[in-house]
């Protein structure tokens, strides 16, 4: 059987089983497709939320990132995971105790403004758009792998699906959908890093396979990884990182992001009690720490088998001639992600760093640039055939990674359809709409939603993992401190609010426009987004636009805290409502209005 | 509900003790050992590299869940005490 005809199935069962499910479990009335009633169960529930938070930019994109970049793209994995922390603490049991549906609600509600609610609004469909667009991103280069079509038509096919199979579901049919999209992924991902990692290091399990020796050199994995890339011209793998300001403020914008998008939030209002919201975010964690625990690993095995198959005999040895390369180079020669240039017509791959450093080096073996681009995006998927392994895995990792990308774009879909549907038009333009006719609002705004996340994901303005970090930016800037302040403060009122977001928002907007373009549109950017030309760039401590975020925050906090010193304080019942959701006994079933 | 009592304030007062302590411990392994104090535990070796690099790619994540799992067994317990649990 074609490896075509493998993929296929895989793909094609997994769909068809997440689609049983979501005909099974279809959301009738507009609670259901909001909350799913109020009843999961805290491992459940963690499992759903793991799901729903591991997108295309963890399972697809960010091993290949951490390959690239080392030690310095740790950043990924303590910022996806520390986050958790935050929710657990600072925001999901009060939020559950309050007892409403979405984001805007609470920020509506405790800052008693129909204004801090579409502030609110505004800033969740800002921050989920761009979400959506690294997902999309990610699921078109998945697709077009596996249907062998360029990225492009991969993106379109994409599109297509993540729509038909949000707009059928709703909350209620995405839990359990999703439980059963975790269960694909996590086996997806970890079966091919047990078998690397056995090839590699003789050891089981890949998160001890990273620290282990190197069964072929006798050498530990990772020092002979360091001597493979640094022969090749690239920084050390383990090297520390010298701006360390910038790699605190990108961790710190991933972790309160986490803890600011709607659509992780809004998992923690479907479950039964107080109690369970905490370990709800635990068992979250756990589940996610699954595969992030094997990211890793994954990373440092893919890295060094890609230069072990372009140096067969070392990087200091000849490299591969072209005409006798693997197939799955072929392939993803057909997707356009990975390109080949002779550039010294030697008939061989070159694939080293072309940096004035290593030129000399470079001219000494008769290297003329490199030659070799490999988009960082295909790294995990194709790992499994980089490492030749049997087919099923290859078309079991394709499964799992659209099944990564589907769950957290719906996920995110249905935050926006709600925060247009529910808190927009329901909450404020025409309170008396029919619960039909905000049902057909809400699918309505998911089609726009992904259209528009189509368009810009053609050209997006980084790799998936990347395009997702500005979305935690921009949640970051805007929602988080909201919701802080809304629980920890009873003095900061909805004008200090509203300013403190607005604030927040606007500068990380516009600090993420300058150097990546106006509203992501391609060749709009007003600086080239080049460490130099960053924020105290000149100091060689600059801040890209990806760190943004935890600036954005600050900001946010001192605008909020200064409007409010300076205006009345909330009225009595505000601050009532303030004491009350810090207390959990009371919290009944999540509610409607 | 115990509200504005001294019974209430003792168990907000509790629970942000709790908060703090935890996030102490949640920026030392991560932007501590991982990021801004990885030059001074260079010298202790782990496979190949060193402790630093360990709290960065996991070290930190596995404390992360320690924590979770801690300040919800303990707030749980707190929630009983102060008598504010749901019934």
């Amino acid at each position: 059987m074609s490896q075509f005809a493998i993929n296929l199935i895989f793909v094609g069962g997994s769909f068809a089983l997440y689609i049983a499910i979501a005909i099974w479990a279809r959301a009738g009335t507009t609670k259901e497709f909001y909350v799913a009633g109020g009843g999961v169960n805290p491992v459940m529930n963690g499992m759903a939320t793991a799901a729903d938070w591991m997108s295309a930019a963890s399972f697809i994109s960010m091993a290949g990132l951490i390959a690239a970049g080392g030690y310095a793209n740790s950043t990924f994995l303590m910022g996806w995971t520390g986050g958790y922390v935050l929710l657990a603490m600072l925001l999901a049991p009060y939020l559950r105790k309050f007892g409403k549906f979405t984001v805007p609600d609470f920020i509506g509600d405790r800052f008693y403004s129909t204004g801090a609610r579409l502030v609110a609004v505004a800033c969740l469909i800002i921050a989920s758009v761009t979400y959506v667009i690294g997902q999309m991103t990610g699921a078109g280069v998945a697709f077009s792998r596996f249907l062998e079509v360029s990225s492009d038509w991969g993106l379109m096919i994409a599109a297509v699906i993540v729509f038909l199979y949000a707009v059928m579901g709703g909350m209620k049919g995405i839990t359990y959908t999703q439980v059963a999209q975790y269960v694909v992924l996590i086996i997806a991902y970890t079966i091919p890093a047990v078998f690397i990692s056995l090839q590699l290091t003789d050891t089981f399990l890949p998160p001890l396979g990273l620290f282990a020796e190197h069964t072929e050199s006798g050498m530990p994995l990772l020092a002979k990884l360091d001597q493979v890339v640094s022969e090749l011209g690239f920084r050390d793998y383990t090297a520390d990182v010298d701006n360390k300001l910038n790699m605190v403020l990108f961790t710190l914008s991933l972790m309160i992001g986490t803890a600011g998008l709607p659509h992780v939030i809004i998992r923690f209002f479907t479950v039964p009690k107080v109690a369970d919201a905490r370990w709800s975010a635990g068992w979250a964690l756990v589940f996610i720490a699954l595969l992030y625990l094997t990211a890793p690993a994954v990373a440092s095995m893919a890295r060094l088998n890609l230069l072990n198959t372009i140096y067969p005999a070392g990087p200091t040895a000849q490299a591969i001639e072209y005409a006798e390369r693997p197939d799955w180079m072929k392939t993803w020669e057909t997707t356009g992600l990975i390109k080949f240039d002779d550039k010294n017509n030697d008939g061989r791959i070159q694939l080293y760093n072309d940096t004035p450093a290593f030129a000399a080096t470079a001219a000494e073996r008769g290297w003329d640039g490199n030659e070799l681009t490999v988009n960082n995006d295909i790294l995990v998927l194709a790992n499994p055939e980089i490492a030749n392994l049997p087919g099923w895995v290859i078309g079991l990792i394709a499964a799992g990674g659209l099944a990564a990308a589907l769950s957290t774009a719906a996920g995110l879909l249905l935050a926006i359809s709600s925060a247009i549907s529910h808190d927009l038009i329901k909450g404020s333009l025409k309170p008396d709409i029919s619960e039909k006719g905000e049902l057909l609002a809400a699918r309505i705004s998911m089609g726009v939603a992904i259209v528009v996340a189509t368009w810009l994901g053609m050209n997006p303005p980084g790799f998936a993992a990347q395009t997702v970090a500005l979305a935690f930016g921009i949640a970051a800037a805007s929602i988080f401190p909201a919701l802080m302040m809304g629980i920890f403060s009873k003095r900061v009122n909805s004008v200090g609010a509203i300013s403190g977001m607005l604030a927040g928002l606007l500068s990380t907007c516009v600090y993420i426009f300058l150097y990546l373009g106006w509203f992501f549109i391609p060749g709009t950017a007003t600086f080239e987004n080049i460490p130099q030309n960053w924020l105290f760039g000149g100091t060689g401590y600059g801040i890209s636009p990806l760190s943004f975020g935890a600036v954005g925050a600050m900001i946010n906090f001192a605008v909020a805290f200064t409007v409010s010193s300076l205006t009345a304080p909330p009225p009595v019942r505000i601050q009532e409502l303030v004491e009350s959701v810090r207390f959990p006994r009371g919290a009944g079933q999540a509610v409607d209005h | 509900m115990a509200n504005h009592t001294n019974n209430a304030k003792a168990y907000w007062q509790a629970n942000l003790r709790l908060i703090i302590g935890s996030l102490v411990i949640w920026a030392l392994v991560s932007y501590g050992f991982g990021i801004l104090l990885r030059p001074w535990l260079a010298g202790i070796p782990v496979g190949g590299t060193d402790l630093g690099f360990w709290f960065a790619q996991q070290g930190s994540i596995l404390t992360f869940i320690a924590l979770i799992f801690f300040y919800a067994w303990r707030m749980n317990k707190l929630d009983k005490e102060f008598g504010v649990d749901e019934e």
